[in-house]
């Protein structure tokens, strides 16, 4: 067998893959924002005192780690139609499964981090007069988000390479578009090929600046 | 009524009972020192008084308001009563300045320029304007400490707690951290002090508290307490042997 990549030129790139990995981008960032703010909601309720806010929350984490991804994206892609009466688009449902999904697995991240600042800075902050609210959000949070650095930006790696998933529903992202490149071209063996090595640079160049970091980003105690 | 009472406060964990039927009461304008064996309860009755450890029964009442009545605003009372902790507890994310003035504009609401002046004010009280800048972690276990007394101090408190304020200091930073103490013991500053520092009980309390097993076993004066050893309890007597000659 004969590879031949000669026929990827510049022109299919931009035609084909550039859009793609666009998406993909986006993808991950909106789906690690999203999942940071909802997974820090989802750990504090985790957290809570409140045995309702705590189940409920508990619950939901539990069910979504223990479904595949590509289910949960498929069955909102499926269902959403026959509850709200049209399909709202791949790439919306794409953008609110994984949303929902790295929710989840944020809070548990976070959850841990909250859990590592010790007790003593909650009883300052309270003795200082501060309120529930103040404490999360100017004392515990500030330490805690800077000690899950490392971790979180390697669950964003980890959904980068998930976001692969989407072709279940038909999104266009960077799989995506090498599939229809080399649909186009008769070249599914050097298109796979050459996705591989575009998901391990951008992957592995991730991990390395993840690597440095984490040396220059010293835990707090 | 006193400034601070507690009335038969009882709390356990789980099983087990580490406060019995405490009853005290601390008028304005005193000191008064807590000492006692390790895991006699001390810490955890000062706690109560802010309400950092909530009591399962009995009643605890500062400046008039009642930590068990649920309209008191606890954050409020909070704010009038400056606390130090053991390991100092300084916010190690913000700057020695920031970490004076977080809680006086985010509490109290003063302005920023306010609340730097004021904390400028009791940094060169405890000695340490030039460390203004720094983070907790550059400074020594000594700084640390005096950095977190002008925290607590800022808020203006009615009453200061102190909890093992020098237990955990090199023993030559015991010192810088008991001075400022004893000179806010001498402005007249309402003051409880869990401490085994029996020197700093000697020279500026006006009142010791023994505890052991979670009771109160004494509450006397500073020279009851040191002079009269014969008229103490017996756990007493022996606490103060060992304390003496160590």
């Amino acid at each position: 067998m004969q590879l031949d990549l000669s026929f990827y030129t510049w022109d299919l790139i931009e035609k084909f893959i550039l859009k793609g990995l666009l998406f993909s981008i986006q993808l991950t960032i909106i789906a690690t924002l999203g999942g940071i703010i909802f997974g820090t909601l989802l750990a504090l309720m985790r957290l809570s005192n409140q045995r309702v806010l705590s189940t409920i929350a508990s619950w939901y984490v539990n069910i979504m780690r223990s479904i595949p991804l590509v289910m949960v994206i498929l069955w909102f892609f499926l269902l959403m139609p026959s509850i709200i009466g049209r399909s709202i688009g791949a790439e919306l449902s794409a953008y609110i499964t994984f949303i929902a999904f790295e929710a989840a697995f944020f809070s548990e991240i976070i959850r841990a981090g909250i859990n590592s600042v010790p007790q003593g800075q909650n009883h300052a902050a309270y003795a200082l007069g501060m309120n529930y609210q103040q404490k999360m959000s100017l004392i515990i949070l500030p330490q805690a988000f800077r000690n899950m650095i490392p971790v979180l930006m390697t669950q964003t790696i980890i959904l980068f390479q998930d976001t692969s998933l989407v072709y279940a529903i038909g999104a266009y992202d960077l799989l995506k578009g090498f599939e229809v490149a080399g649909k186009n071209y008769g070249r599914p063996i050097e298109t796979y090929l050459l996705a591989a090595v575009v998901y391990f640079v951008i992957c592995f160049s991730l991990s390395t600046i993840v690597k440095k970091i984490q040396q220059n980003v010293a835990i707090i105690r | 009524m006193a400034f601070i009472e507690l009335h038969h406060v009882n709390k356990y964990y789980g099983q087990f009972q580490v406060l019995s039927d405490c009853t005290l009461s601390v008028e304005k304008g005193e000191v008064v020192v807590i000492c006692g064996p390790s895991g006699s309860g001390k810490s955890t009755l000062i706690k109560t008084i802010n309400g950092l450890e909530p009591i399962q029964s009995g009643k605890i009442v500062v400046d008039g308001l009642s930590l068990q009545d649920s309209n008191t605003n606890l954050s409020l009372l909070r704010s009038k009563v400056g606390m130090v902790f053991q390991s100092f507890e300084l916010f190690p994310h913000l700057s020695v300045t920031d970490n004076l003035t977080i809680a006086q504009i985010k509490v109290l609401k003063r302005s920023p320029l306010e609340a730097k002046k004021h904390g400028l004010m009791y940094l060169e009280r405890v000695g340490l304007t030039t460390q203004k800048d720094k983070f907790p972690g550059q400074l020594s276990g000594g700084q640390q400490q005096r950095v977190a007394i002008a925290r607590a101090l800022c808020m203006d408190p009615k009453i200061m707690l102190f909890d093992e304020p020098t237990s955990a200091l090199d023993p030559e930073m015991v010192g810088e951290v008991l001075d400022v103490m004893v000179q806010l013991a001498n402005e007249g500053m309402t003051m409880m002090c869990v401490t085994h520092e029996m020197g700093f009980a000697k020279k500026v309390s006006n009142r010791v508290i023994f505890m052991d097993l979670g009771r109160i076993v004494e509450d006397c004066t500073k020279v009851d307490f040191f002079s009269d050893v014969s008229a103490r309890s017996p756990r007493a007597q022996e606490f103060l042997s060992k304390i003496i000659q160590g």
